[in-house]
């Protein structure tokens, strides 16, 4: 490799709180290895600015952040385990329990807004919905589309109640 | 032959594979014409691209066809089936691709409004080139201006150029860019940061994504000029997680840009969020970046002077750093000719809402509204007239019918009592209850607020309560006074833009459809408590 890797703190000679006090997350540490974020945790060097960045991993591995994880994480970073807790919540897209069989996502930004999201809401509050993890988001940036909804990752456009029922019923269950 | 490239050059097929054609199902169209034309040994007779936004989203899946030869005239098909993809490799394999007319898809010249209107400079290559190819950015000119700048110029003459052409902030608050950037460079010390704000969080708004995923390469560039011009070696761009192409982009041109030693000295990092709408705010977004909450802090002392672990930070948003490259190769008073004299230059907008036409559009500053609402965009669907024209998201307000002759730049739309914001414009037909999108609104900023000041935690809470019992038809006098009052208050004593601005839509409703609120209260005598 020719170029060097910069990680911004060997750039800005950041202090990090390694040498601080002893995580309180040691104590709480599980057996589980988490063996999938050790490349990234190296990448990162074990910087504790790069959180947000393993949190994301760790979900797309996991699905979820359990409580031996985030452990996990407080005692590589060395941080207290309050503020890797503390990060985690404060993020919408972060979740602290395992997923469902399928995923939901109403968008309800201002164009899907406009364009009768709640009318997509009202089914799947119904009977439409059960057996789905509903949640929503605030506008995914293809308004063209609007109102739509986010199937397991699918984006379903233009929806209205009668084709979001279909469509839902096509789900395997 | 009679010339160089009058038969060599194959016609083509441009396909959109941003993400909202994506969503459409473009990707299956594009594989089933790839696999159609081999099947049928005629590959070699149509280029088949992969590009970045076309333009009009919202009816896609978008096809670009160029004649190819020495013919001129692209044509944008929009709601591209396969059985029109099949029709495509019938004509061709008939040689008769010039009268192609499509079944299904709608047929959009490039006289039609929504193309002539235009005047495409940060949007020059989005549609034209291959997003994750670098060669083909190379080809459309990417990183001269760099290399220039770099090799001929002093920082302070980049600086000079910027401040020159008249270029003002386009997250929103216009803030003029040369000025910021002199401010980061008059800091002392080595150690300094350039951050890339593209957490476009408002609803409504995709402009930067279409930017980032369509030509990330002008982002990199106009980021690595402006750490020469400040003196800095380190780049951040923060991107929202929502943006997966977007950032599936970013990552491959960062590598493919380092990998070859483009941008110079200079190594840009990504960072992806979490959801948070408050991480636009600029310090909020720089305790994002540092692994925190991202809550924000009172302002001074500004990034410039107190940023990224207190160092001197740059923050400019996506396009701001899109129009560097164009300012630099044409020369500042170019730009500053485009536009008006207190807004130069164009402005990207994303056009949704009750309109014909959705998508992502550039027009000179100074466009009248109308222009690209009703022109442009075709005004709503059916025929209903339109009510208003909301910009600036949940920090901005509407602009009513009787006022669609404003043009559009940071000071006309203040006016108004909106704001320009980062380029979201929802248009509202007719059958739109103001005060129901003014609880929209209210309840997106109370989800959303951090919680660190209590005007902003405890305001939005009470002035979403208050707009649905106004919906709810539960509302009196008293209570529009006091939600006019407190709107008053949220906005004056909270601590960051999300607070401050949080009002907005609701003051603006106010402003200019009072009577839907009034509507809705309850005679004096039978008010419920």
């Amino acid at each position: 490799m020719k170029r060097q890797r910069f990680t911004p703190l060997d750039l800005l000679k950041v202090k990090e709180p390694r040498d601080q006090a002893v995580s309180d997350a040691e104590t709480e540490a599980s057996t589980e290895t988490f063996a999938e974020l050790e490349p990234c945790l190296r990448d990162r060097n074990g910087q504790a600015s790069a959180l947000i960045e393993l949190l994301n991993r760790a979900q797309e591995l996991y699905g979820h952040l359990s409580k031996p994880l985030l452990a996990h994480l407080a005692s590589e970073l060395v941080l207290p385990l309050s503020s890797v807790y503390g990060t985690a919540s404060f993020y919408h897209l972060f979740r602290f329990q395992a997923p469902a069989a399928h995923q939901l996502v109403v968008c309800t930004g201002t164009a899907c807004h406009v364009k009768g999201a709640d009318r997509l809401l009202a089914v799947l509050e119904g009977d439409g919905g059960a057996g789905l993890e509903l949640s929503r988001v605030r506008c995914l940036g293809t308004c063209g589309g609007a109102p739509l909804v986010v199937v397991d990752g699918v984006v379903w456009t233009h929806q209205n109640a009668a084709s979001l029922q279909q469509g839902l019923g096509g789900l395997p269950r | 032959m009679s010339g160089p490239g009058a038969t060599a050059v194959p016609a083509q097929a441009r396909l959109c594979s941003a993400a909202g054609c994506r969503a459409c199902g473009s990707e299956a169209i594009r594989s089933h014409l790839e696999t159609s034309l081999a099947e049928r040994g005629l590959a070699g007779r149509l280029r088949l691209r992969r590009v970045g936004c076309l333009g009009p989203c919202g009816a896609g899946p978008l096809l670009a066809l160029d004649p190819g030869g020495a013919r001129q005239g692209s044509v944008i098909f929009g709601g591209v089936t396969r059985a029109d993809a099949d029709s495509l490799v019938e004509a061709l394999a008939a040689v008769r691709l010039d009268s192609w007319e499509p079944q299904a898809a709608q047929r959009f010249d490039q006289l039609h409004p929504f193309f002539r209107l235009q005047r495409r400079i940060v949007l020059e290559n989005c549609g034209r080139i291959d997003p994750e190819s670098i060669d083909e950015a190379i080809a459309a000119g990417a990183y001269v201006q760099l290399k220039r700048a770099v090799a001929s110029s002093s920082p302070e003459a980049v600086i000079e150029r910027i401040r020159r052409s008249g270029l003002r902030g386009r997250g929103g608050a216009g803030y003029p860019t040369g000025l910021k950037w002199q401010s980061v460079a008059g800091r002392p010390g080595p150690e300094k940061v350039v951050v890339c704000n593209a957490d476009e969080g408002d609803p409504g708004a995709f402009m930067d994504r279409t930017v980032l995923e369509g030509d990330p390469h002008r982002v990199l560039e106009g980021m690595a000029i402006a750490a020469y011009a400040v003196g800095a070696r380190l780049g951040f761009i923060y991107i929202r997680a929502e943006y997966e192409l977007a950032i599936a982009h970013l990552r491959r041109a960062i590598e493919q840009a380092s990998g070859r030693d483009l941008l110079g000295d200079v190594a840009i990092e990504l960072r992806v969020g979490a959801g948070a709408y408050v991480c636009g705010e600029e310090t909020a977004l720089l305790h994002s970046i540092e692994g925190g909450r991202g809550t924000p802090r009172p302002r001074p002392p500004y990034p410039a002077e107190h940023g990224l672990w207190g160092r001197p930070t740059l923050i400019n948003n996506v396009e701001t750093f899109a129009n560097v490259v164009p300012i630099l190769r044409e020369g500042a008073d170019w730009f500053a000719a485009i536009g008006t004299p207190t807004s130069a230059g164009t402005k990207v907008f994303s056009l949704t809402g009750h309109v014909r036409l959705a998508g992502v559009l550039e027009v000179p500053m100074g466009t009248p509204l109308a222009t690209v609402v009703e022109q442009m965009g075709g005004g709503a669907p059916g025929g209903v007239p339109i009510k208003a024209v909301q910009t600036g998201g949940p920090s901005g307000g509407c602009v009513p019918a009787k006022h669609l002759d404003t043009p559009v730049d940071y000071e006309s739309l203040k006016e108004l009592g909106t704001i320009m914001g980062s380029g979201g414009m929802v248009v509202l037909d007719a059958t739109t209850d103001m005060v129901d999108l003014a609880a929209f609104f209210m309840g997106f900023c109370r989800e959303e607020s951090c919680g660190k000041c209590v005007p902003c935690r405890a305001g939005t809470v009470q002035l979403h309560d208050l707009l649905r019992k106004h919906l709810e038809r539960r509302a009196t006098a008293a209570d529009l006074e006091q939600l006019e009052s407190l709107c008053h208050m949220v906005a004056d004593t909270s601590l960051c833009g999300l607070g401050q601005s949080a009002p907005r839509p609701v003051l603006s409703a106010l402003r200019h459809f009072r009577g839907d609120f009034l509507a809705l209260l309850q005679p004096k005598a039978s008010a419920v408590p």
